[in-house]
């Protein structure tokens, strides 16, 4: 699930990031900015006016910034949602929540600094806030296992999200994660029932709960804090049953094949609201989250204002049933192969009149839930 | 978060008559026996790895299931080619298995106690989980309470089929939100682990169980023993990720022989009233 523990944002060979936390795509943006530097320290020594010629440059380099952040390859966005400098967890709660209050407490284990819980206050809205976090400096970022989560954090979050629906309080989750932690404690601390209990509780908790991908949604470890009635992504983040570099290993026999991997897996906002994983698209400022995090937190800012104004709006059991409705069709991308390429070979001949059944009540059962545009063929019953 | 590259399964089709070495202990053991043994092996008591349909004839009453949803097939959402195309590789693995997914859900009796049953198949790409797997399950939890009956789904995955990215993730959401519905409901739910149940399928329906049973020694865990010994640099204790090893943790609640299975769901269901 989680295959790379790697840090990613300690600049390894794969993720290109440099010592000034530059990405390999963005150097001719860093050559400009420097340009400019230049040409302001001049005008400062020299007192000559070199407005035009630093206006021109600043132009260039918004037009170029443009150009490189609309058509990002999806390994690019890889790069950019783990780059160090995009705002985390901690930046959110300094600059979007107010009046925090951590709750840490798991009753059970220990405190997993990787699943960051608590009452705040966003846009006005008293919420239960519950998130991945990734840690700031080395010292956090070992504390809380560079944001993969242990059973006890899910567990964790499980315990203060129904808290939030003892006293009606919407539920906030930000995502943000390589994946739960691959380790044998959390192996033997049963992370597999973990998620699992976190998934079927969560579709039924009676209250709202938005979802926002800040940064990386990696796999089980982001779902297991992911089921809720609205599921955005911040534009440049992504979201992947595997990360590029384990699927590249498996499939392609090579790591070095990430690239071609993330085209693969779909992973980008644009190419999830496309298959309908995704509700929505938080845009990020030019050139990235990294550039602007306060823009950045506060266009997280008012979707959440907007969405936390609307699903409060709605009564709990219509909200309920909307969002088993969207769990339950949501990825439905099979059809009847009322006309099967090969004859079904039959290897047990009891089992042959079985083999036919196909039970008309549940096709149909099927049928009535698929979203509308979902490309399934119409089921043929034998 | 699949474990491993899917292998081309071998046939696990014996023809009578021969002798075959079992895979826990090397023995050369009877074909015709080790089929009475429902695979298990009398030597070592190794339970082989099960398709789908020899599962279903040791489980149920002769002839009693009663397969739906049979025709569903992969509409290959994301157009994904590594080797070879998915839309190939489907093809290939269904000529080979004869079987068009990685489960067959249905209703069955067992011990004359009718079930909604549903089966994984490791002879199918792992058993890997993608949107047919997921629609299945999910319809099975659903007929489960339309029919007010108990849901027994025998488990075996690598986990999330990665040639369907997210849209195979997920279904781990939608499958868990249809077992609370049939909490709700009040229903019965028996999981069955056999070897391997791993990473999303542990993740979800596996272990969601109101009683969780396993066969002896089955690999049931979330992350891939090779990533965890890459993560702590340090070789994995003996028993690691089995069923021993969960049942001693807590996280299941019994282990049981193949022989016992039907006996075992049977009394199961007996308790639980429906
Ligand atoms: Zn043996």
């Amino acid at each position: 699930m989680a295959d790379t523990i790697v840090n990613s944002s300690a600049g390894n060979g794969n993720t290109a990031v440099s010592g000034s936390g530059l990405l390999e795509f963005e150097k001719p943006l860093a050559r400009i900015e420097q340009e400019i530097a230049q040409l302001e320290a001049q005008q400062q020594t020299t007192g000559r006016d070199l407005s035009e010629p630093i206006g021109e440059l600043r132009n260039l380099l918004r037009g170029m910034t443009r150009e490189i952040y609309t058509k990002l390859t999806a390994w690019e966005t890889v790069q950019v949602a783990r780059h160090p400098r995009r705002p985390i967890i901690s930046d959110y709660l300094r600059f979007m929540v107010k009046d925090f209050v951590e709750l840490h407490g798991d009753r059970t284990f220990g405190d997993d600094k990787a699943m960051v819980c608590g009452f705040g206050r966003i846009a006005g809205h008293k919420v239960m806030l519950v998130g991945h976090n990734k840690g700031k400096d080395t010292k956090e970022k070992i504390a809380c296992h560079f944001g993969c989560a242990h059973p006890e954090g899910y567990r964790k979050s499980l315990l203060k999200m129904k808290l939030a629906e003892k006293f009606n309080l919407p539920i906030v989750c930000l995502i943000d994660t390589q994946g739960a932690y691959p380790g044998i404690g959390a192996e033997e601390r049963g992370i597999s029932q973990a998620i699992a209990v976190n998934l079927l509780e969560m579709s039924r908790l009676k209250c709202p709960i938005v979802c926002v991908v800040i940064g990386e949604g990696g796999s089980g470890g982001a779902l297991g804090i992911g089921v809720g009635d609205r599921m955005a992504l911040l534009q440049h983040s992504f979201y992947s049953v595997i990360s590029p570099e384990g699927c590249a290993a498996i499939l392609f026999k090579t790591g070095e094949q990430a690239r071609r991997a993330a085209e693969s897996l779909h992973l980008t906002a644009n190419e999830l609201l496309k298959l309908q994983i995704i509700d929505d698209i938080i845009p990020e400022p030019l050139g990235g989250a990294h550039r602007r995090p306060d823009e950045t937190i506060q266009a997280v800012d008012q979707y959440l204002a907007k969405t936390l104004r609307e699903l409060k709006r709605v009564r709990i059991d219509t909200l309920l049933k909307r969002r088993y409705n969207r769990l339950r069709t949501v990825g439905s991308f099979f059809e009847s192969a009322n006309k099967p390429a090969t004859p079904p070979r039959i290897r047990k001949p009891k089992a042959q009149g079985a083999d036919r059944l196909a039970d008309a009540a549940s096709v149909d059962g099927a049928s009535k839930h698929r979203r509308s545009p979902a490309p399934v063929a119409a089921v043929e019953s034998v | 978060m699949p474990l491993q590259p899917a292998p081309i399964e071998k046939k696990t089709d014996i023809p009578e008559g021969v002798w075959l070495r079992c895979e826990g202990c090397g023995e050369m053991l009877y074909t015709r026996e080790f089929e009475e043994m429902l695979r298990v092996c009398k030597v070592c008591h190794h339970h082989h790895r099960l398709d789908a349909r020899t599962r279903i004839k040791q489980l149920v009453d002769e002839g009693t299931f009663e397969e739906f949803l049979a025709d569903l097939v992969s509409t290959d959402p994301l157009q994904f080619t590594d080797r070879i195309p998915y839309k190939e590789r489907l093809q290939q693995i269904q000529e080979q298995s004869g079987e068009k997914e990685a489960i067959l859900v249905g209703k069955a009796y067992i011990k004359g106690r009718g079930v909604i049953l549903g089966v994984m198949n490791p002879a199918f790409i792992m058993a890997s989980m993608g949107a047919v797997v997921g629609e299945k399950v999910t319809t099975a939890a659903e007929r489960a309470v339309e029919d007010n009956l108990p849901l027994v789904l025998v488990t075996a995955s690598g986990g999330a089929r990665m040639q369907e990215g997210m849209v195979s993730l997920v279904q781990m959401a939608k499958t868990s939100a249809a077992l609370a519905k049939l909490d709700d409901a009040g229903g019965l739910y028996i999981t069955v682990l056999t070897d391997p149940t791993t990473a999303g399928v542990a993740a979800s329906f596996a272990m969601l169980g109101d009683v969780i049973i396993s066969e002896p020694k089955a690999m049931v865990g979330f992350a891939g023993p090779r990533v965890i010994a890459n993560t702590i640099k340090a070789e994995l204790p003996d028993g690691f990720q089995t069923a021993e090893f969960l049942l001693e943790r807590g996280f299941i609640d019994r282990i049981v022989e193949r022989k016992e299975l039907r006996s075992e769901i049977a009394r199961l269901i007996d308790y639980c009233g429906k």
